[in-house]
């Protein structure tokens, strides 16, 4: 058994990410995921890694694609606004299918909005922020322990896959303290990248790393290709945590730090004998549909508890598929819902629903 | 028989897609020819812009990345940073250079990256039709300034030498132009020493070159080899800015 360790969110992300063997980071300073740069800059080139704080997040990912292409695991991080700003660059990287780490420590938007925990970009994550088909898988750990394993499953998932990994989480997530247990060793994806751009040695054709496919019969198989391995990840790579669904009334479904909030509020409910359940998706793409799909059988209701106005739900009424009512409850700007507020809001739906 | 003309080794034997007249070629090949005699081929990594050059990962034996517009100084900054002891350059138009990768390419150099910017200044936007470049000359008709470029809406052409070289991480910076045969010598001189500071470990380095695009001047390819001489080289002067006394 490895060392266990108190530790704060955003390093731990940090810590796994080195453990995890990326060798190289590129980010740009913003509120609240900033410890994970200065983490990196302290320990990285003591392993022999490198630390480059960027002029922005757009040459942050675009590093990242040179570093990617070049062979190494290679992670960036920010939060929601130079999020935005990597959309180019993401594209770029799926199309060219190049393998990386992306950490999006989510604060509240649209705009400058504000420091606090949101989860408003999950459209941008999940549905593609940047141009064109693509998608990248999304991760939603709820606490620090899970944080730390999924981070180090994020660079095997990339290295596997050719495709990008996002890390999504929120303030509280990267702010928050807890011991986490690392392992002695971790389990590492190896791959020779016989694809990256590492000089020749005169003893093969030229590699070569793009995203331009000018003819449209090239493109459009290519764009197949994609389709192909995205399909083949949704196969796989899916998880989910079901928690007290079997024979629940009502099913909740929240990710992340949400999520812990409302295993409290099924105990809450429990006392008085409603039967809640949760169903928390740690993938948030490929979306665990299936899960819906089974508790949509003898479910009354469900309810979709977020920090945003409405994300999420939209893909559990496409899962759900008009079977169940699906309802939704939303802070924004930083607010937090109470166990009280998710607790009225699953009576008051039971209510309308007659018992 | 002797053979005294042939194509560099890391050029690809295949034709390239350039306009005819239009000077991409040349600074093509006379890279080419730097890779071949540092006898770096198998150990250099290019970046390519958005812009005519855009797929010249396909001419370049060399491996290959393609970047986003303006962003090869970042793109090329990753491989390096993961490839240190390999050469790395980018290959950049002066809409990607100058306009959309300003940033990229200052902080590139303010970084003294170790890599080698090949910098194409046509004054104009070659593969968008001929749009206003910010290298662009006072006066000059392209499709956005349609009335010429007036100082007054459109502001001055940048002179990016001029500009980097204030930079203590650019340790090499010189303008050259390809107009004709002693200046295309000169070109090659430059580019060669450019690679061999990176070598070196100096810092940055960047080779400015004047560069014709007679399609959208609108003019013949020999005209616009004049219009370099006699319009673009007294607003931006030929030479070294920076490192000429450097030991390679
Ligand atoms: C983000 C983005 N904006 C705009 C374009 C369109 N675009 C392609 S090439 C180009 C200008 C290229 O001009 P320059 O860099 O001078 O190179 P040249 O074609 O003259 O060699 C532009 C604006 C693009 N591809 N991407
Ligand atoms: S458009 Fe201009 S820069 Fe582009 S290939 Fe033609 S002549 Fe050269």
């Amino acid at each position: 058994m490895g060392k266990k360790v108190l530790m704060k969110g955003n390093e731990v992300i940090a810590e796994a990410a080195i453990r995890a063997g990326c060798t190289h980071y590129f980010g740009y300073p913003i509120t609240p995921q900033s410890d994970i740069a200065h983490y990196m800059a302290k320990q990285l080139p003591l392993v022999g890694g490198t630390f480059v704080q960027a002029e922005s997040e757009v040459a942050a990912i675009n590093m990242l694609y040179g570093a990617s292409g070049a062979g190494a695991r290679c992670m960036t991080s920010s939060s929601s606004p130079g999020i935005s700003l990597k959309q180019e660059g993401i594209s770029y990287m799926a199309c060219a299918e190049l393998p990386a780490v992306i950490v999006n420590i989510v604060r509240c938007g649209p705009g400058l909005g504000g420091i606090l925990p949101a989860q408003g970009d999950y459209f941008q994550a999940v549905k593609g922020g940047g141009h064109g088909d693509y998608k990248m898988v999304v991760l939603a750990p709820a606490n620090l322990q899970e944080l730390y394993e999924l981070t180090v499953e994020a660079f095997n998932i990339a290295d596997k896959y050719r495709t990008l990994v996002m890390i999504m989480g929120d303030g509280n997530l990267g702010q928050m303290m807890e011991p986490v247990q690392f392992k002695d060793q971790e389990d590492i994806y190896k791959d020779e990248k016989a694809w990256a751009t590492v000089g020749t040695g005169m003893k093969r054709k030229h590699n070569t790393i793009t995203s331009i496919y000018i003819e449209p019969e090239v493109l459009e198989a290519h764009n197949n290709k994609l389709q192909k391995k995205y399909a083949l990840i949704a196969e796989k790579e899916v998880r989910v945590e079901e928690f007290n669904t079997e024979n629940a009334d009502i099913i909740v479904t929240a990710y992340g730090t949400v999520a812990r909030i409302v295993k409290n509020v099924i105990k809450l409910a429990k006392k008085d004998n409603i039967n809640v359940g949760l169903i928390r998706p740690i993938t948030l793409w490929p979306f665990p549909s299936e899960a819906y799909v089974k508790c949509a059988e003898y479910a009354k209701a469900f309810l979709s508890v977020e920090l945003s106005a409405g994300q999420m739900v939209e893909d559990v009424r496409l899962a759900v598929n008009g079977k169940k009512p699906v309802y939704f409850h939303g802070r924004t700007g930083g607010m937090i819902p109470t166990e009280k507020e998710i607790y009225d809001k699953i009576k008051e739906i039971l209510e309308k629903l007659g018992g | 028989m002797a053979v005294v003309f042939d194509r560099p080794h890391a050029l690809v034997d295949v034709s390239m897609h350039y306009c005819p007249g239009c000077t991409h070629g040349i600074v093509h090949r006379l890279v080419a020819e730097v890779i071949d005699e540092l006898n770096i081929e198998g150990t250099t990594i290019g970046v390519s812009p958005v812009g005519c050059a855009y797929n010249n990962y396909l001419y370049f034996n060399c491996d290959m990345q393609q970047a986003a517009h303006g962003r090869a100084p970042a793109v090329a900054t990753g491989v390096k940073r993961v490839h240190p002891d390999k050469v790395v350059f980018t290959y950049q138009g002066d809409g990607d250079l100058a306009a959309i990768g300003t940033a990229e390419i200052v902080h590139a150099a303010a970084r003294g990256e170790k890599i080698t910017t090949v910098f194409i200044n046509n004054a104009i936007y070659g593969m968008t039709s001929g749009q206003m470049a910010p290298t662009t000359l006072v006066g000059q008709v392209t499709t956005t300034s349609p009335y010429g470029r007036k100082p007054e809406i459109q502001g001055y052409p940048i002179r990016v030498c001029e500009m980097l070289s204030t930079l203590t991480g650019a340790a090499f910076v010189e303008r050259v132009s390809v107009h004709d045969i002693k200046n295309i010598r000169n070109a090659k001189k430059a580019i060669k020493k450019a690679f061999q500071v990176q070598q070196k470990g100096y810092g940055f380095s960047i080779v400015e070159v004047l560069s014709t695009c007679p399609t959208n001047w609108g003019i013949n390819p020999v005209d616009a080899m004049k219009w370099v001489q006699d319009k673009m080289i007294p607003y931006y002067p030929l030479g070294n800015f920076k490192g000429a006394d450097l030991e390679v």
